[in-house]
C-alpha cells in the first residue's frame, strides 16, 4: 500500500494547565492560556511519519480545523516529519460549537479530495474526551476502522491492528482505505529536532474553508452550562463491616 | 545561513518585535527543548548532581535533537540556526539541569564556535562534524593556575620541532575536560610579542603528552567535569594550529564574547527554575491561614525576581540579535552575562528564602539552583571583567 495519509492534529489547552471555568459558565477560559497539540494527535503523527520512513506510504498530510493559531499545531506536525499541511479555517462561534460531527464531515471530504488511503487520528482529544471523530469519519466514508490502536502493521493490502479494549488486546485485520485512531501505547512521539524545525519552514500549509468542502458547520448540540466538578468531600470512617453496610443503606447507596 | 535575511536586525521595528514575540521556528525550538528538559532533565538533575555524573545519555539525545552544534551549517552536521535560537535552547536546557546546560554551552560556544569561525575547511570537517551528535564533546583551555582574568599572561608554551608543535604547561578549570575528545589550547608561540604572541591549537583527547588533573569537587554544576589539563611535551602536527600564528588572544576574546551569551542563557535557566520553584511553593504553602503567596513580603520577592530575570533575558536576546545581524555586540553581551548571572544568584537566593527551611534541604531543588548559580558570576569572564568591558565600551562611545 502506498499513497497519502491524512493525520488530524487538534489544538487543545496544554495538559499541564490548571483549567478554570469562565464566570458566565459557558465554557472554560482559553484566552492567554497555553495550548499545544493533543497528545493522542502527536502519537498519530508519529505513526504516520514512521510509516513513511519505512516507505510504506508516500506522503503525510497534517490537517487541523480551527482558528489562525491552529497553524502552529500544523507547523509542529511538519517539524515532526509531515510533508504538508491543510488548515481548515473555523473561528468565532463556529469554532466554539465545532465538534466531532462537523470535523468528521470535513475529514471525510478532505480524504476524498486528497485521495487519501489512510486517516490516522488520536483516539480522543483531551479537552472534550469525545472519542467519536475517528468512528464518525469511518462511517461517513464507509471505510473500516481500527480504533484504540496500540500496534499497527501493514500487510499487503490490509492493515493489522492490535486494539486496546476493556478485556485486553484484540487483533483485527481491515481493508484499506481505513481510519485508525491512536491509543497511548502505539508509540513514543519524537521531539521536533532542530534540522526538522528548519525544514518545516519550507513546507506548505494550504488554507481551506469548510464551505469549500461543502460542509455545514451547524451544531446539533447546545451547551447549556459548564461547571467545575463538585469539590471532593471528606469521607467517614466506620469501625466494623456491619456499620459500613448500615451507612451504605442509610445513604441510599444500596 | 541567511540570518540577516530573516530580518533579525534592530534597525527597524521588526527587530524589536523579535523581542516581543519570537518567530515561529524559535517558538517550536524553545518548546522542543522545554519538553525535553521537563521529561528527561528535571527528573534526573538531582541525581546527576549528587553523583557528579556526566549525563552521557542526555547529551547524546540532545545531539540527535540538534542542540550540540546549533550554529553549525547542516552540511557539517549542525542545525544551521542562529544565535537567538541557541540562547533559547540553552536557557530551557539549563532550566532542567544547569550542568547539562554548561556542557552544551562549552561544546557550542567555546569549542565548535572558534573552529567554525577560524578553522580551515579541512579542520572544520575533522574537528566539528564528529562533535555535532553528542557522541563527542570538546573543551576550551585558556585559563591557567597563574592566570584567569589576566588571559594575556599565558605561560603555556608552544615551540616548533620539525613538523610538530610541542606544547608544555598547565591549564586550569577546564569544563568538560574528563569527558572531552578534543581541546582548543592557547599557548605562547612568541613570548616577546606578549598577548600578540599567543596561538590556538587543536589537540585530540586522549593524546600522549596530555594528562588530566583530578576532577575538581565543586559547589555546583557537579555533573560537568572540571579539571586541570597538563601538557608535557605534547606533540601535535603543524596543521593543528587554529587560525594564524599570534591570533590566539583575538580568537579567545572573540570566542568568549559569544560564550558570554551561552552562560547568560544558562544563568537565565537557573533563575527561571528558581522562580518556578518559589512561585509554586508560595501557592501551596500556607501560613497564618492562607497561602504565603498572599503575603506582600513574598509577592515583593517574586516581583523582584521576575523583573531581574526578564530584564536579563531581554538583554541576552538583544545581544543575540545584534550578533546574528553581524553588528557589534561586545557591550551588550557583557551586559547580558553580568545581569543574567546576578539575576541567577539573586533569584536562587530569594527562592531559598521563600521556601524557608525546605529551601535548605535536598528534597527541593532550590538549594541546587543556589549552588549552580554561583559559578555564573565567575566563569567565562568574572562580573568584574564584564564591568570593565562595559565601561570600556561606554567610554569609547562618549569619546567620539
Amino acid at each position: 500500500m502506498s499513497g497519502r495519509v491524512l493525520v488530524g492534529v487538534k489544538r487543545v489547552i496544554d495538559y499541564a494547565v490548571k483549567i478554570r471555568v469562565k464566570p458566565d459558565h459557558t465554557g472554560v477560559v482559553t484566552d492567554g492560556v497555553k495550548h499545544s497539540m493533543n497528545p493522542f494527535c502527536e502519537i498519530a503523527v508519529e505513526e504516520a511519519v514512521k510509516l513513511k520512513e519505512k516507505k510504506l506510504i508516500k506522503e503525510v498530510v497534517a490537517v487541523s480545523c480551527g482558528p489562525q493559531q491552529s497553524q502552529e499545531t500544523i507547523r509542529t506536525a511538519l517539524a515532526m516529519g509531515a510533508d504538508r499541511g491543510i488548515h481548515v479555517e473555523v473561528s468565532g462561534k463556529d469554532y466554539d460549537s465545532l465538534g466531532p460531527l462537523q470535523v468528521s464531515k470535513i475529514l471525510a471530504a478532505l480524504a476524498k479530495k486528497e485521495e487519501a488511503q489512510l486517516i490516522i487520528l488520536g483516539k480522543q482529544a483531551i479537552d472534550d474526551d469525545c472519542n467519536q471523530t475517528g468512528q464518525m469519519t469511518a462511517a461517513l466514508l464507509d471505510w473500516p476502522q481500527g480504533t484504540f490502536a496500540s500496534e499497527v502493521s501493514l500487510e499487503a493490502e490490509k492493515i493489522k491492528v492490535v486494539r486496546e479494549i476493556d478485556g485486553g488486546l484484540e487483533t483485527i485485520k481491515i481493508n484499506t482505505p481505513a481510519v485508525l485512531t491512536a491509543d497511548l501505547r502505539l508509540n513514543t512521539p519524537r521531539y521536533a529536532t532542530l534540522p526538522n524545525i528548519m525544514k518545516a519552514k519550507k513546507k506548505k500549509i494550504a488554507n481551506v474553508k469548510p464551505a469549500d468542502l461543502g460542509v455545514d458547520l451547524t451544531s446539533r448540540l447546545e451547551v447549556l452550562r459548564v461547571d467545575e466538578p463538585p469539590q471532593r468531600e471528606a469521607g467517614v470512617k466506620v469501625e466494623t463491616v456491619e456499620d459500613l453496610v448500615a451507612k451504605l443503606k442509610d445513604t441510599g447507596k444500596i | 545561513h541567511p540570518a540577516p535575511a530573516l530580518g533579525l536586525c534592530l534597525s527597524g521595528c521588526r527587530g524589536l518585535s523579535q523581542l516581543a514575540e519570537l518567530p515561529e521556528t524559535h517558538q517550536l525550538l524553545r518548546q522542543t527543548c522545554r519538553d525535553y528538559a521537563d521529561k528527561e532533565l528535571i527528573p534526573v538533575a538531582a541525581k546527576l548532581d549528587k553523583e557528579h555524573a556526566y549525563p552521557a545519555k542526555q547529551i547524546k539525545e540532545l545531539g540527535s535533537i540538534g542542540v550540540m552544534a546549533i550554529e553549525v551549517p547542516e552540511d557539517l552536521g549542525g542545525a544551521g540556526m542562529d544565535y537567538l535560537a541557541y540562547c533559547l535552547a540553552l536557557e530551557e536546557i539549563s532550566r532542567g539541569c544547569a550542568s547539562t546546560g554548561v556542557i552544551v554551552s562549552v561544546n557550542n560556544s567555546l569549542y565548535v564556535g572558534p573552529v567554525l569561525k577560524f578553522g580551515t575547511e579541512e579542520q572544520k570537517k575533522r574537528w566539528i562534524s564528529p562533535f555535532t551528535t553528542g557522541e563527542k564533546v570538546g573543551c576550551f583551555a585558556l585559563s591557567e593556575p597563574g592566570n584567569g582574568s589576566d588571559a594575556g599572561a599565558a605561560s603555556t608554551m608552544a615551540h616548533q620541532d620539525g613538523d610538530h608543535w610541542v606544547l608544555n604547561g598547565t591549564k586550569a578549570w577546564i569544563t568538560n575536560s574528563w569527558d572531552a575528545s578534543a581541546v582548543i589550547v592557547f599557548a605562547t608561540t612568541d613570548k616577546k610579542l606578549k598577548h600578540k604572541g599567543i596561538s590556538a591549537f587543536l589537540v585530540p583527547m586522549p593524546h600522549s603528552g596530555l594528562s588530566l588533573g583530578k576532577k575538581e569537587d565543586k559547589l555546583g554544576i557537579r555533573a560537568s567535569s572540571t579539571a586541570n589539563i597538563i601538557l608535557e611535551d605534547c606533540r601535535i602536527p603543524l596543521d593543528n594550529m587554529l587560525g594564524s600564528r599570534g591570533a590566539g588572544f583575538k580568537i579567545a576574546m572573540q570566542t568568549l564574547d559569544s560564550g558570554r551569551l551561552g552562560i547568560a542563557s544558562q544563568a537565565l535557566g537557573i533563575a527561571q527554575a528558581s522562580l518556578d520553584c518559589a512561585a509554586d511553593y508560595a501557592l501551596k504553602r500556607t501560613a497564618f491561614g492562607a497561602p504565603i503567596g498572599k503575603l506582600q513580603a513574598i509577592q515583593f520577592k517574586l516581583a523582584d525576581m521576575a523583573v531581574a530575570l526578564e530584564s536579563a533575558r531581554l538583554l541576552t536576546w538583544k545581544a543575540a540579535l545584534l550578533r546574528d545581524s553581524k553588528k557589534p555586540f561586545t557591550k551588550e553581551a557583557a551586559m547580558a552575562k553580568l545581569s543574567a548571572s546576578e539575576a541567577a544568584t539573586f533569584c536562587s537566593h530569594q527562592a531559598i528564602q521563600i521556601l524557608g527551611g525546605m529551601g535548605y534541604v535536598t528534597d527541593m531543588p532550590a538549594e541546587r539552583h543556589y549552588r549552580d548559580a554561583r559559578i555564573t558570576e565567575i566563569y567565562e569572564g568574572t562580573s568584574e571583567i564584564q564591568r570593565l568591558v562595559i565601561a570600556g565600551q561606554i567610554l569609547k562611545e562618549y569619546q567620539l
